[in-house]
């Protein structure tokens, strides 16, 4: 008959306003800067750089291999080799990045640069009230740096599962070098 | 009790007992103009305030509650956005009655108010054609929507302007002939006088209002269907449909010509709701005989309140009709069952029969037309259009 399915919502609509006052399961609203939900492992905003180490810019488990600039859709990573190369986690000389910039205003967040990284090193943040007083869009390695310990704060299961590989690299790279034939003594 | 009743009227006859004598006639009335306009703005801000936080409980989310304790002072806020926001006139539009539109809305519907009976002896006039006046006012906002369409040169404010005129003016109808049989029983056009019908109880406790009666029931039922779609509240808000026509007639206004529309119809909605009351819940009478302590006034705010929270829960529960729905709904469906209304409140006072029976038959009467017309209706499509020239 016509009116009652009127009726049936305005029951519902009811059940509603009434039950949002006791049953805390029916509003499901976070207010925001008063809480806050914990973020989901997975969640990507912008990458960050990760470094070993107490050092920030010593540490850095980048090579400056500019895989993840070339990789980059937006084009936002620029990358600048050092001269120098420093040994890296297995005792390699690698290069290291002079110049490491990030343009915030053109990243798009994809989280290509993160996966296309051999060496662990650029991985995705969690940070996302980046709201600020200054127009700072482009970030320096100095910004971008940030230590292992955050990295295992914000993706711990990543980030076990990554030093638990570059554990065991290292320790075949020892046992390699340790295996090696040790040049002829005369 | 009796101070308490007329406090407010006492007020404004010793306020104006300061003026001196020929210029009281004057004060007493400008008095009543801003007692109105005082009590009536402020319950605009709340009904606002108090519309989003409700819809929000009922859409299970929090309303607003930044804005000061718990969110009351949004509208403050609002207001304050409203007032400081740039007046843009568009370039081709007519000026000056884009310009007069906001104004023209808002006027007649203070206008409404006069008459409305609010409590014992508090109504601002005492107009033996009251209920006359009120619809004749009422219909004047459709000359302002209009103006306002018009004057934008705007598509989308153009239809919707003349959607809204499709809608009043349909919805006219069934409002004025739902209003009639209560004319029928009060043998009075005055609004004062149509509350004074409706006192006394029946069998000492049931009060005797319209409501109770089964052509008042109805009466009101359809009352308050043609009275959200005259003061276009959802669902019979299309004519500012903005899934379809941005916010129709008010699409080209800004600021607080914007604030001015908006007030305008909230106003509306006060007006019609408060004659509802008048016409169908005794007005200001109190609900049984033992809680007549309780003041004239404070009986008429309590049902104007809870009519209001009924709009808004119709507004939170309800989806917008189409627009052919929207007319066939009034003129084929609200228009004959106001008739057969009319015709079975004619036959209430003629059956001699005793209460009960008088009740069933009447109801009867009209439940019988109410479910053939609902059968008859339902489910039956517009027919396919066809576009020669166009698509």
């Amino acid at each position: 008959m016509l009116g009652l399915g009127i009726l049936r919502g305005l029951v519902e609509t009811w059940r509603n306003f009434q039950g949002s006052y006791y049953d805390p399961a029916r509003l499901t609203t976070v207010q925001y800067p008063e809480e806050k939900l914990p973020p989901q492992e997975n969640a990507r905003t912008f990458p960050f750089l990760v470094f070993d180490g107490n050092e920030p810019l010593a540490g850095l488990r980048c090579t400056a291999c500019s895989i993840c600039a070339v990789e980059c859709p937006a084009h936002c990573i620029h990358i600048v080799k050092d001269t120098l190369k420093k040994p890296d986690y297995l005792g390699k000389m690698q290069f290291h990045p002079k110049v490491f910039n990030i343009d915030m205003a053109v990243c798009m967040e994809c989280g290509i640069c993160a996966e296309v990284c051999p060496f662990d090193s650029i991985k995705m943040d969690h940070v996302f009230e980046l709201s600020g007083v200054d127009r700072k869009m482009i970030l320096e390695k100095t910004d971008l740096a940030k230590p292992n310990d955050y990295f295992h704060k914000i993706h711990p299961l990543e980030a076990a599962t990554v030093d638990a590989a570059r554990a065991a690299e290292q320790r075949k790279a020892q046992a390699k070098k340790a295996a090696a034939p040790v040049p002829a003594a005369v | 009790m009796n101070a308490l009743d007329q406090i407010f009227i006492s007020v404004q006859h010793g306020m104006a007992g300061l003026a001196p004598a020929p210029l009281q006639p004057l004060v007493l009335m400008l008095l009543s103009i801003a007692g109105l306009m005082a009590v009536f703005g402020s319950c605009f801000a709340l009904t606002t305030i108090l519309e989003r936080k409700i819809l929000g409980r009922m859409q299970n989310r929090f309303g607003p509650n930044r804005v000061g304790p718990c969110g009351f002072f949004q509208p403050l806020a609002d207001g304050v956005k409203m007032l400081t926001k740039e007046d843009i006139v568009p370039f081709s539009a007519d000026k000056a009655l884009h310009f007069l539109a906001p104004v023209a809305l808002t006027v007649p519907v203070w206008l409404a108010f006069a008459v409305l009976p609010f409590g014992r002896n508090m109504s601002a006039i005492e107009m033996d054609a009251g209920i006359l006046f009120f619809f004749a006012i009422g219909s004047a906002s459709e000359l302002a929507v209009f103006m306002a369409g018009w004057s934008s040169q705007n598509k989308y404010s153009l239809v919707g302007a003349m959607r809204a005129i499709a809608q009043m003016i349909s919805y006219e109808v069934p409002l004025v002939l739902a209003g009639v049989p209560v004319l029928m029983a009060a043998g009075s056009l005055s609004l004062p006088d149509i509350v004074q019908a409706q006192s006394n109880f029946v069998w000492g406790f049931v009060p005797r209002w319209n409501v109770f009666t089964p052509w008042g029931l109805a009466g009101f039922a359809l009352f308050l269907i043609a009275a959200a779609a005259e003061s276009n509240r959802c669902p019979f808000d299309l004519p500012e449909g903005e899934s379809e026509l941005i916010a129709g007639f008010l699409t080209e206004y800004s600021g607080f010509k914007y604030a001015l529309f908006f007030l305008g119809e909230y106003l509306g909605l006060f007006a019609v709701t408060g004659l509802a009351v008048t016409l169908f819940l005794g007005g200001w009478q109190a609900p049984a005989p033992w809680l007549q302590w309780f003041p004239s006034w404070g009986w008429f705010t309590a049902k104007f309140g809870a009519l209001i929270f009924l709009f808004i829960w119709a507004r939170a529960t309800l989806p917008r009709l189409r627009l052919d729905q929207l007319l066939n709904f009034a003129w084929k469906f609200l228009v004959p069952l106001a008739l057969i209304n009319l015709f079975v409140a004619a036959l209430w006072w003629k059956v001699p029969a005793a209460m009960p029976v008088r009740w069933l038959l009447c109801a009867g009467l009209l439940v019988v037309p109410f479910v053939w017309l609902a059968r008859i209706w339902n489910g039956t499509k517009p027919t396919q259009r066809h576009y020669d020239y166009a698509g």
